[in-house]
């Protein structure tokens, strides 16, 4: 194929990728909000949940999205993402409600000293579900995509949940056309997934065309880090127990994913824009969530946690 | 495309990109004839995978691989443990890769006949199917149930994938007499176009690269297929339809309607009609959040509209070009492809969702089921696991639809069951049937229930509690104005009617108030008891009084509401200047001023009336009735 002759393959009058995408979300946003008694977003505070929130915004211009933010905070997020978490929510004029297991931090829990498997099941799927109880959410916002790890390419974009939250993988409602069954008894929920059909290029494309704000710990800078099992764990606070021989070494970093620290890998790199952030993502040979040490643990291990009620 | 780019084709390479088309797909097909490996050899050529997932790729293989020492690709889609443990697929898969020319969502859907109802999800939304077929096989059962579901879906290009092409030595003969029993079988299956290759997924045979092995194919690789098929739909040309999903109302001054543009083009100035109603009115502007001055909007995109008039329109509601309107009735016949283990019972009520509406329906009568194997028709008074019949569908509201040929999301529906919730049937409309006379309702005894059911509701009083001037009468009314508008059927209670009558004797002491509220209480068990959906407006300050009044009623049908605003709120609001009389001493035992207000402490429902309009908080409760199932009758709620 020749370069010069190519002409658009979309016309004015067809919605390009990204417009599909859009389309599709908003629609399923809105059908949260209108079927629902008492619906809820899921905010991680990532580029996903950046988009995702700015998709409700866009569903329900001019009016507010009628539902409030919930993040799920461990305590051992890092210090930008809490910063810029209060400031998107102020910037949405939407309510925030910021949620730790306390029994767990009384616990003592923490991903060093109970490894990632059991800190995450205790300060995130057991969080995440009290959150969800005491608001007697009916419904909950999650911006995962299914492009992201093979258990989530099979799941709907209504996730059906039991009262204990749990997903029965084997079981999953059919999902015709854009039709979503969002009928439960009380105490029953639905997960819902705005952006299953997205990919994690369409994602930055989207935030690069619709300039939405994301934390800055997306961009390389100079960040203290140790390399730990092959992978660099940024310091972001006295708190990371440095081993024998760990000396904090100042690199240029970024993240294509973020969590919480501890547990969250950085990549060296010199994107410091979007452009090269995208750049750097079509050339990329690691997948996006290998940054995230929680799906190392087991095989299955994302199925097991959804099963169990993680996002 | 994973070659680094220089900066200048960088931005060249992304305007590409995000201007790509985009084509669905699905592949289905039998068990075992490669569908899985199939996808992981399409990710694997496009060099979608990542270092990380090849590793994981190959310890897969190691421990449930089915190939021996190689990869297998199939492992890369499987992605739930049941799945690699068994080497099946169960539900649907989506996998995303692109290349130089378009972008593709595939739907890997499961080729075992029990898991049928998630191929049929995964070829909903699909533009074009590839049909495997294993060589060694032939046409199975399977291969014409798929082909079959994916017609009947209104998918109209078919590419037959003629996979394992290697372990028939590469046979010309075999492709042959296997494309000639396929054609044979599909011609009564309306596909515009169907596309034979013979591949082999596990070689990449005809998939990318064109087969040494195969030079008698004259045809295209699957790839070549895939970039350059034409799968229009031209839903611009078609009349304007939009399904509203929501009523926009941020304030007084601001109404618009939000819906996907199912087909057809809007513009500002042009006559739509409300289906259902009838009623017409202008486009006065297209809203979208960072498009000011949105003049047009066509097929696909997620737009506000606001309209010149007041009209009256809800979720539910389909907006139509005034001088092309859908139909609008509730009869009509359907193809029905049944998902459900519970058959189908002729009568029973169920639950259609049809674009945004949700309505009572039942199948009154099935035409014929349809056998797979050779497409012939046949009698039947039920519906099994995986049947497919034509039948004649009643609603209990005349719905607005179009034939589903014309318009997926106009004629595309599911069926749910009200007692489990689930998704039992997804049915496609073929044409409008008027013939009310078809009908017969069943004699029941005339219970509360009885009298409900036919009222289409859960009796209930609804009762709004809350300081004088939170809001209560202004919600109440507006809830029972979109009920009625629903066809429900209400009664409204608040002190106005009450004391002018009934309770005329009762003044505003504690014990005065106590007798009003019982009185009260008493009137809407009665109204429950007729079948009615009361609405109690009443400040009722006092706990034990509405305790009273809920333990009059049946558990589920005393709902409290909650109408809450703070006393600085209500006092600043003042409607009727109670508040200044009261703080002037010229009114006694004046709530939330010289006598307390207990608010609920369980209510079922709060409305916050301090930030959100009265219409957003009437939306927000009939929303709450409709999800608690309020609003549809229940022949198992006979008492």
């Amino acid at each position: 194929m020749k370069t010069g002759e190519r002409q658009s393959a979309v016309s004015p009058d067809r919605l390009s990728h990204l417009k599909r995408l859009e389309a599709e979300s908003v629609h399923i946003i809105r059908e949260v909000a209108a079927e629902f008694r008492n619906p809820v977003m899921l905010y991680s505070i990532g580029k996903d949940s950046s988009v995702m929130l700015h998709l409700a915004m866009k569903a329900f211009y001019p009016s507010r999205p009628p539902f409030p933010l919930l993040h799920v905070d461990t305590t051992w997020k890092f210090r930008e993402m809490i910063r810029f978490r209060d400031e998107a929510a102020e910037r949405a004029g939407m309510r925030l409600i910021a949620h730790t297991n306390h029994a767990g931090v009384e616990a003592g829990i923490t991903p060093f000293t109970h490894g990632s498997s059991t800190y995450t099941n205790i300060m995130k799927t057991e969080a995440l579900k009290q959150a969800l109880n005491e608001g007697r959410f009916d419904a909950a916002f999650g911006g995962a995509r299914r492009d992201e790890e093979k258990s989530r390419a099979k799941e709907r974009i209504f996730s059906f949940r039991t009262e204990n939250h749990g997903w029965d993988p084997k079981n999953q409602r059919p999902e015709l056309w854009n039709l979503y069954n969002a009928r439960i008894r009380p105490g029953e929920s639905i997960r819902v997934f705005p952006l299953s059909n997205w990919t994690e290029l369409d994602i930055w494309q989207y935030i690069l065309k619709e300039d939405i704000p994301i934390v800055p710990l997306y961009f390389a800078a100079p960040r203290p880090v140790v390399e730990r099992d092959g992978q660099l764990i940024m310091v972001d606070d006295d708190r990371l127990p440095l081993r024998p021989g760990e000396t904090p070494q100042t690199r240029v970093v970024r993240f294509r994913t973020l969590g919480c620290y501890p547990l969250t890998a950085a990549v060296e790199s010199d994107a410091s824009n979007l452009s090269e952030i995208v750049a750097e993502t079509l050339v990329a040979r690691t997948s996006e969530r290998s940054g995230r040490l929680i799906d190392h643990d087991e095989q299955g291990s994302m199925e097991k946690k959804k099963r169990e009620g993680y996002f | 495309m994973n070659k680094p780019l220089a900066p200048n084709d960088f931005e060249a390479y992304l305007d590409r990109h995000e201007n790509k088309d985009l084509l669905r797909f699905l592949t289905c097909g039998s068990v075992d004839d490669g569908k899985s490996t199939l996808i992981g050899r399409l990710l694997f050529d496009t060099k979608l995978l990542f270092a990380d997932q090849l590793a994981s790729l190959e310890r897969d293989s190691k421990k449930h691989g089915t190939v021996g020492e190689e990869m297998d690709l199939a492992l890369l889609v499987d992605g739930l443990e049941a799945e690699r443990e068994q080497g099946i697929t169960i539900d649907v898969a989506y996998r995303f890769f692109a290349t130089e020319k378009r972008k593709f969502i595939v739907a890997d859907t499961p080729g075992h006949e029990q898991y049928t109802r998630n191929m049929a999800t995964g070829a909903s939304n699909a533009d074009l199917a590839v049909i495997l077929i294993d060589a060694r096989k032939g046409v199975l059962t399977q291969t014409r149930r798929h082909s079959f579901i994916v017609s009947l879906l209104g998918i109209r290009q078919v590419v037959l994938a003629v996979n394992k092409i290697d372990l028939v030595n590469y046979s010309q003969d075999v492709f042959d007499r296997i494309v000639a029993d396929y054609r044979a079988f599909a011609a009564e299956l309306g596909f515009e176009r169907i596309t034979p290759i013979p591949l082999s997924a596990r070689y990449g045979d005809n998939v990318f690269a064109r087969s040494e092995n195969l030079p008698w194919f004259e045809g295209p690789t699957l790839i070549e297929e895939l970039e350059t098929v034409d799968v229009s739909r031209d839903l611009n040309d078609k009349p304007f339809r939009m399904p509203v999903q929501w009523v926009n109302r941020p304030n007084l001054d601001f109404r618009g309607f939000s819906g996907t543009i199912s087909s057809g083009t809007v513009q500002v100035g042009d006559k739509l009609a409300v289906a259902a109603s009838g009623r017409v009115s202008a486009v006065k502007s297209i809203v979208a959040m960072g498009e000011d001055d949105k003049a047009r909007a066509i097929a696909g995109e997620a737009v506000t509209l606001t309209l010149e008039d007041e009209v009256d329109i809800s979720r539910g509601d389909v907006l139509s070009a005034a001088d092309n309107r859908p139909a609008v009735s509730d009869q009509f016949s359907a193809h029905l492809i049944w998902m459900h283990e519970e058959p189908l019972a002729l009568g029973r009520t169920y639950l259609l969702k049809l674009g945004t509406r949700t309505v009572r329906a039942s199948i009154a009568e099935i035409r014929h089921t349809v056998d797979v194997n050779d497409l012939s028709e046949k009698p039947a008074d039920t519906l099994k696991l995986n049947e497919v019949a034509l039948v004649h569908v009643t609603a209990q509201e005349p719905l607005a639809f179009d034939p589903y040929a014309e318009n997926r999301t106009g004629g595309g529906f599911i069926l749910i069951d009200r007692l489990s919730n689930l998704t039992i049937a997804a049915g496609t409309i073929e044409e409008n049937l008027h013939r009310a006379s078809n009908v017969h309702w069943q004699a029941l005894d005339i219970s509360k229930g009885a009298r409900a059911n036919l009222k289409g509701q859960k009796p209930a009083v609804l009762w709004f509690t809350g300081l004088s001037g939170a809001g209560k009468s202004t919600i109440a009314n507006l809830v029972e104005k979109r009920l009625h508008s629903l066809g429900r059927h209400t009664y409204l209670l608040d002190g106005d009617n009450v004391r002018h009558g009934l309770n005329k004797d009762l003044g505003f002491s504690d014990a005065d108030r106590a007798e009003n509220i019982r009185r009260v209480a008493e009137t809407a068990k009665l109204m429950v008891d007729a079948g009615l959906i009361v609405l109690a407006s009443f400040i009722s300050p006092f706990r034990a009084e509405r305790e009273l009044a809920r333990s009059l009623l049946q558990p589920g049908e005393f709902v409290e509401i909650h109408v809450a605003t703070s006393l600085e709120v209500a006092e600043e609001r003042d409607p009727k200047g109670l508040y200044k009389k009261a703080r002037e001493g010229q009114i006694a035992n004046f709530t939330g001023i010289s006598s307390p207000y207990e608010a609920p402490e369980n209510p079922e429902v709060v409305l916050d009336t301090a930030s959100v309009s009265a219409e957003n908080n009437a939306e927000t409760l009939v929303s709450w009735l409709r999800a608690g199932g309020y609003l549809v009758s229940s022949e198992d709620w006979v008492i």
